[in-house]
């Protein structure tokens, strides 16, 4: 299959993984393992990063690449802060940002993650944000500079898939850098919609850390993120209102 | 080095026996009479401690090495004895060894009470161990909540686990101090709950009478036989006089910190816990509920003692209370009880549990010759600990292969998915 590439870097996997909710660490190194995932992203509040046998300790044994978020982060002033502190503990400049604007929905605040976004890229960061489904910010934030956009399906952890597909699609139409559909993905059929919409990545991860089977769950995700990957290149078939016989009718 | 002198950190009843003029006379407490197996137990906290009573009413000759018995994760802990209410998915080992713990702790914790001389029925709020058998409530609030109360339900059916789903009004029954807004409820009547600080000072009071050295150093090294990591254990290097134990064979009850001592999977997982004091009780059971997917529980102890609990936190060896984690906890408890801001908050404090990858203790021989492990209860430590000392007793040989340090990692069943995808 096709390379994703964000920021020039290449991966084989579309499938980006979170670390949140898994009932151990043992646990989620199967279903991390099962995902056949190389980008996860970690909550860098609540992580100490040079604690040992911590989450990090995980993804480096599987030789998958840190993208540390800001969860938790209410204003820009708080995400620009956690970027920093992630860039200085782990060495990379990549951060998923993530401003959200209250603890019940955990909807991310369109104004503050544009000002953090801002300033994370004049600062050099390599910046992937979460976004609700706003095809007119996605657009704004590609043109501040960040390196991908990261929309939402529904809200984190809700599992209700991707409620407003049309504007996703108009989010792919318009992009030029990876969109990422990020939160709301509730099972497999969620990931491959996803990708039939356009999308060049799906994350998730309570989809699969709170499965009752996560490492079944892991690889289901693993085979629809290929799957609907495969039928966007292929391009669907028109929808048509009445049948239209797949043999030939007459000789 | 500092001088090792029992009176200087006495604040348990081993003062008494280990006062004395010279540390010569500790070395000769100490000291096994000749040909006799001597054990060291490493750590003092309620697993090592438990470990150490068990095997001295065993006939056992041990002596346990801790700088300050009873004050790490053990003084944290809430003490809750939930095997039901806590189980989760793929975490069924975890239910079949807290249940077979749970099952012991009766028994235990009157046996104790008889040991250390404390006169009370050790069945009854607020007297002995303050052991309370009166169950678990586990609420939920929100439409999301109850729809994942009834998931869980289902999934303690499926595993034959006696529970009971109640109404809200029913649990307000139960605990009128609830806030009206609960929408249902789990009972697991047959979960329990302990002081463990209560549990601390017995097994310390108990191994005093026993005649059980308690050594207050320490310990910086494990003592190998010959070069290397790989050899013998033989003993314990400590960081005061008497510089070093030598024994027969050691077993590691550390903690969060067995990983400085031995090649052992285990990390700090930090936990922040308040509690607070009013004059009356208000609660008569545990309650747990997730308020917005948000975990907290709510402990009441016979002297009229709440304890609110608990983060978890990967932040190694950090054990600062932080205006956040106190917040969130208050913040969930009083959705769930809008009285507890009227109480005096007592405590806050943040403990280090020990955590495995698998969220398993390792529990049996280590695979070093002379080195047994006792270590990694995470969450369950004060639950586990009757366990633990049966297992290493040999009473358990069915439930010590689910704890075995030697157990194979689940690596296996994700090869196998690999290889259908």
């Amino acid at each position: 299959m096709d390379d994703l590439i964000i920021a020039g870097e290449k991966f084989t996997s579309r499938l980006i993984m979170g670390t949140g909710g898994a009932p151990s660490l043992e646990v989620l190194d199967q279903a991390l393992v099962a995902s056949g995932t190389e980008l996860t992203t970690v909550a860098m509040r609540r992580l100490d990063p040079a604690a040992r046998g911590s989450v990090l300790d995980v993804l480096r044994r599987r030789d998958i690449k840190v993208l540390p978020n800001t969860a938790g982060c209410f204003t820009a002033g708080d995400a620009v802060l956690t970027a920093r502190l992630a860039r200085e503990a782990l060495g990379t400049d990549w951060v998923k940002l993530e401003v959200i604007s209250d603890e019940r929905t955990l909807l991310p605040d369109p104004i503050e993650t544009f000002d953090a976004a801002e300033r994370l890229v004049a600062d050099g960061f390599v910046v992937l944000p979460y976004i609700g489904d706003d095809p007119a910010l996605a657009r704004r934030l590609e043109q501040a500079g960040c390196a991908a956009v990261m929309p939402l399906g529904a809200p984190i952890g809700s599992g209700l898939g991707i409620r407003n597909p049309h504007n996703i699609e108009l989010i792919v139409e318009a992009a030029s850098v990876p969109v990422i559909l990020d939160a709301g993905i509730g099972t497999a059929s969620d990931a491959a919609l996803a990708m039939e919409l356009g999308c060049d990545a799906v994350l998730l991860a309570t989809a699969v850390t709170r499965a009752q089977r996560p490492d079944l769950m892991a690889t289901a995700m693993r085979g629809a993120v290929q799957a609907g990957r495969l039928a966007r290149l292929a391009g669907r078939i028109p929808r048509r209102r009445y049948a239209e016989a797949s043999s030939p009718m007459t000789p | 080095m500092e001088a090792y002198d029992a009176r200087e950190s006495g604040r348990t009843g081993l003062r008494g026996r280990l006062h004395g003029p010279s540390t010569a006379i500790h070395l000769i407490r100490i000291m096994p009479a000749k040909g006799a197996r001597m054990e060291v137990i490493v750590g003092g906290g309620i697993v090592g401690l438990t470990i150490a009573w068990r095997l001295s009413r065993a006939g056992r000759a041990v002596t346990v090495v801790d700088p300050a018995p009873g004050t790490g994760a053990t003084h944290a802990a809430a003490g809750m004895l939930a095997p039901v209410s806590e189980v989760t998915y793929t975490e069924e080992p975890l239910l079949r060894l807290g249940l077979a713990s749970l099952g012991r702790w009766p028994s235990f914790a009157a046996e104790l009470a008889a040991d250390a001389g404390l006169d009370t029925p050790a069945v009854e709020a607020g007297r002995g161990v303050d052991l309370r058998t009166d169950g678990t409530l586990d609420v939920a609030f929100g439409a999301d909540d109850l729809a994942a109360l009834d998931e869980l339900a289902a999934f303690m059916a499926k595993l034959g686990l006696p529970v009971e789903r109640l109404t809200g009004r029913e649990c307000r029954r139960l605990e009128p101090m609830l806030a009206p807004s609960v929408r249902g409820g789990l009972l697991a009547a047959g979960d329990a709950w302990v002081d463990p600080r209560r549990v601390a000072a017995a097994l310390l009071t108990a191994l005093e009478r026993r005649g059980v050295p308690l050594v207050r150093a320490r310990v910086t090294a494990l003592l190998r036989e010959g070069e290397g990591e790989g050899g013998a254990v033989r003993g314990v290097l400590l960081d005061r006089a008497p510089g070093e134990l030598r024994a027969d064979g050691v077993v590691l009850a550390a903690g969060a910190w067995s990983a400085e001592l031995a090649d052992v999977e285990v990390r700090p997982v930090k936990g922040q816990i308040i509690r607070l004091r009013s004059p009356e009780p208000l609660l008569s059971r545990c309650v747990r509920g997730t308020v917005h997917g948000a975990y907290v529980y709510l402990v009441p102890r016979g002297d009229g003692e709440l304890v609110v609990g608990a983060t978890q936190e990967e932040l190694g060896f950090d054990t600062r209370v932080t205006a956040g984690g106190l917040y969130e906890l208050l913040r969930d408890a009083r959705e769930l009880v809008p009285g507890v801001t009227e109480l005096e908050v007592a405590d806050v404090v943040a403990g280090l549990r020990p955590g495995t990858p698998d969220n398993v203790p390792y529990i049996g021989p280590s695979g070093t010759p002379g080195l047994t492990l006792a270590t990694g209860h995470h969450r369950g430590g004060v639950l586990l600990a009757p366990l633990t000392a049966a297992i290493l007793l040999g009473e358990e040989p069915e439930l010590a292969a689910l704890c075995a340090p030697s157990r194979p990692r689940a690596g296996a069943r994700v090869e196998a998915l690999e290889e259908m995808g």
